[in-house]
């Protein structure tokens, strides 16, 4: 879960605000009677030291973001170990006419959508209910110590997540002793692929709920008191007030942490899956983040791998420039 | 800040209605138990831990250690490979924060000046990775064209600037007293004696949440050298423990075979011996640093 959406906000709110501010150079030309049609020479001569901050970290950017972005050219390219990084030959759509015929593709297609799904609806709400009842809590200390346990999870490792997944799982761990108390019998979670859901969607609950409360208390704090005085006024009960004033006072937040969930819909907890699945979980455990692993890494099969992961990133691009695209439109929140 | 977080719910003497107190009571219940259910795994590992194998098999191991048993920990703290992949992650840890914070600090100073020329271009270039990134296979392709495959350059180079601590410190510099720096230019200082002299020295709590965010981010990162070194000697302890679950859940049987005749009794054991060692330093420094984290979130959504 993103906790970077409202300043991804604010920083597009800002960006827009100086667009709208170009047009009007007088505004800036008070100090040092700079206009905004400072040519990049004048610039440079003035600034040259900030520029000189900004080479290294651009350079980063275009080396290790902006070539590899380059270089999914290979999903359209014959890459030959040792060749060049940006393939050899062209081979059309070759290795996208090989995914779309091939039925592991589209297991994990499917996986994909349904773990990503199940992620969406129900863990994406679920912070946005216990920030709510933290904010219920009077006791400060309890609170503050109930929140400090609930963010502990996000501190960990995933492979400590997993570690922990894979002994509370065990055929003879916790969950099955609860299964077993109550008359049950114990079950190989991990060996049968109908519980994969289930444990992943759990384990995502456990270490990103808590963490994800954070920005909605935030929000929570900016809402004027004045307007819950004037529901209690108005005759409204405590759940009238959260209908009717928190949940439209958080609603900016929701909207951008939805829009940023979806985003990240297709790169469903790839480090995640990895540590836990097996070949027996295949069947509702590889997503295409893992297909592609297997292809790419274990089989060297780099620009089959390369189509598919170009496919799934697009997708991801696309899922978020529409998502904005309608909040905008509908609600008139959106991320720039 | 914190304090209007943790504002009463109580508002002005109204007094509640009988169904808001039973709701606060089953509220307030509710969240002893989802703490609980938070704790839980980190209990369960403490006990196992803690626990002979014969116990933890047998599945009666849950929050209190049974047949209690230490020698485990001998085993694990006597493995050299433990030692060694801990350092490495003490290693990677430490040169990738460092990495990171100058690239971050100097990225995110310069495009806090609001008149720099190409400054929107500048952060557009940083802000589209978030959104999307070249995937798994053109990164690794990269990383072994470069040559860094087995070298500490793999795992802290291509992680150094994560774009929302960026943009955290970013607004953060934007906050900045105006005058501070403009009457440090008249006294003849530059923009390096500016960020070095004035900015950072008044910025270390910033810098504090900045360090931490990124220091625990690789000290929990595993797949950069799962995916990039051959040697055991070389791996951090994430990778080390991730091959012990690895090797312990392929098949039962034979887990963590590597590390004693006696495979079975040690497979589960073992692994909550070292995932208990392998967690301690963040849950031992959690309750010191835990506010930073929060406020270096808070810097970063309640921009004006």
């Amino acid at each position: 879960m993103s906790v970077n959406s409202n300043l991804v906000v604010a920083e597009a709110v800002e960006l827009r605000a100086e667009v709208d501010e170009a047009p009007s150079p007088p505004q800036r030309r008070s100090r040092r009677s700079r206009s905004s049609r400072t040519t990049w020479r004048k610039a440079l001569k003035k600034d040259w030291r900030l520029y000189s901050l900004l080479v290294l970290p651009v350079v980063f950017l275009v080396i290790f973001r902006y070539i590899p972005m380059a270089g999914n050219i290979i999903a359209f390219r014959r890459f030959r170990p040792g060749g060049s990084m940006f393939g050899d030959e062209w081979v059309g759509l070759r290795y996208v006419e090989l995914f779309i015929h091939d039925p592991t593709f589209w297991r994990a297609f499917f996986n994909t959508l349904i773990l990503g799904g199940l992620t969406l609806v129900i863990v994406f709400p679920l912070p946005i209910v216990l920030a709510l009842m933290f904010n219920e809590l009077r006791s400060h200390s309890f609170k503050r110590v109930a929140q400090s346990i609930s963010y502990l999870p996000h501190f960990m490792s995933v492979v400590i997540v997993a570690g922990m997944v894979l002994q509370l799982t065990a055929v003879r761990g916790s969950i099955n002793q609860a299964i077993e108390f109550f008359g049950g019998d114990a079950i190989p979670f991990m060996q049968l692929a109908q519980w994969f859901p289930t444990i992943y969607v759990s384990s995502e609950i456990w270490q990103t709920v808590g963490w994800g409360t954070i920005l909605y208390l935030a929000a929570l704090t900016t809402i004027d008191p004045q307007l819950y005085e004037a529901a209690r006024i108005d005759g409204a009960s405590r759940w009238r007030q959260i209908w009717h004033v928190t949940l439209p006072g958080i609603r900016p937040t929701m909207i951008v942490l939805l829009i940023l969930n979806i985003g990240t819909f297709m790169a469903v907890g790839f480090e995640k899956i990895l540590l836990l699945y097996n070949p027996l979980l295949y069947p509702t455990a590889d997503v295409i983040s893992t297909y592609l692993y297997r292809v790419g890494i274990i089989s060297s099969n780099f620009s089959y791998a390369t189509a598919i992961g170009l496919f799934e990133s697009l997708i991801g691009l696309v899922l978020i420039l529409t998502a904005n695209a309608i909040s905008r439109r509908t609600v008139g929140t959106s991320l720039w | 800040m914190s304090e209007r977080i943790f504002r009463p719910a109580k508002q002005g003497g109204i007094t509640d209605t009988r169904g808001y107190t039973v709701f606060r009571i089953v509220n307030g219940v509710l969240i002893v138990a989802l703490c609980f259910l938070t704790l839980y795994p980190f209990l369960n590992v403490v006990a196992q831990a803690f626990s002979s194998e014969a116990y933890i098999n047998s599945g009666q191991v849950n929050l209190i250690p049974k047949g209690f048993n230490v020698t485990t920990f001998g085993y694990v703290m006597g493995d050299p490979m433990f030692w060694r992949n801990y350092g490495n992650t003490v290693l990677y840890t430490v040169v990738a924060t460092a990495i990171a914070m100058v690239f971050t600090t100097t990225f995110a100073y310069a495009l806090s000046k609001k008149h720099l020329k190409g400054r929107a271009f500048f952060i557009g270039i940083a802000v589209f990775t978030m959104f999307f990134n070249g995937g798994l296979i053109p990164n690794y392709i990269l990383i072994n064209e470069l040559g860094f495959k087995n070298t500490l350059w793999a795992i802290v180079i291509p992680n150094a600037i994560s774009v929302f601590n960026l943009l955290v410190m970013k607004s953060f510099f934007e906050g900045f007293p105006e005058d501070l720096e403009e009457a440090a230019a008249i006294d003849g200082l530059t923009t390096y004696g500016i960020l070095w002299k004035i900015v950072l020295p008044l910025s270390k709590a910033v810098i504090a949440t900045m360090v931490l965010f990124y220091a625990v981010s690789f000290w929990n990162s595993w797949f950069a050298a799962f995916l990039y070194m051959d040697k055991a000697e070389l791996y951090p302890v994430t990778v080390y423990l991730r091959n012990l679950l690895a090797a312990a859940s392929s098949t039962e049987s034979l887990g963590a075979g590597a590390m004693s005749g006696d495979a079975t009794q040690v497979a589960a054991n073992v692994k909550a011996v070292t995932m208990l060692l392998t967690v301690l330093p963040i849950v031992c420094l959690y309750p010191f640093i835990q506010k930073y984290f929060v406020s270096g979130v808070m810097l970063g959504s309640v921009k004006q």
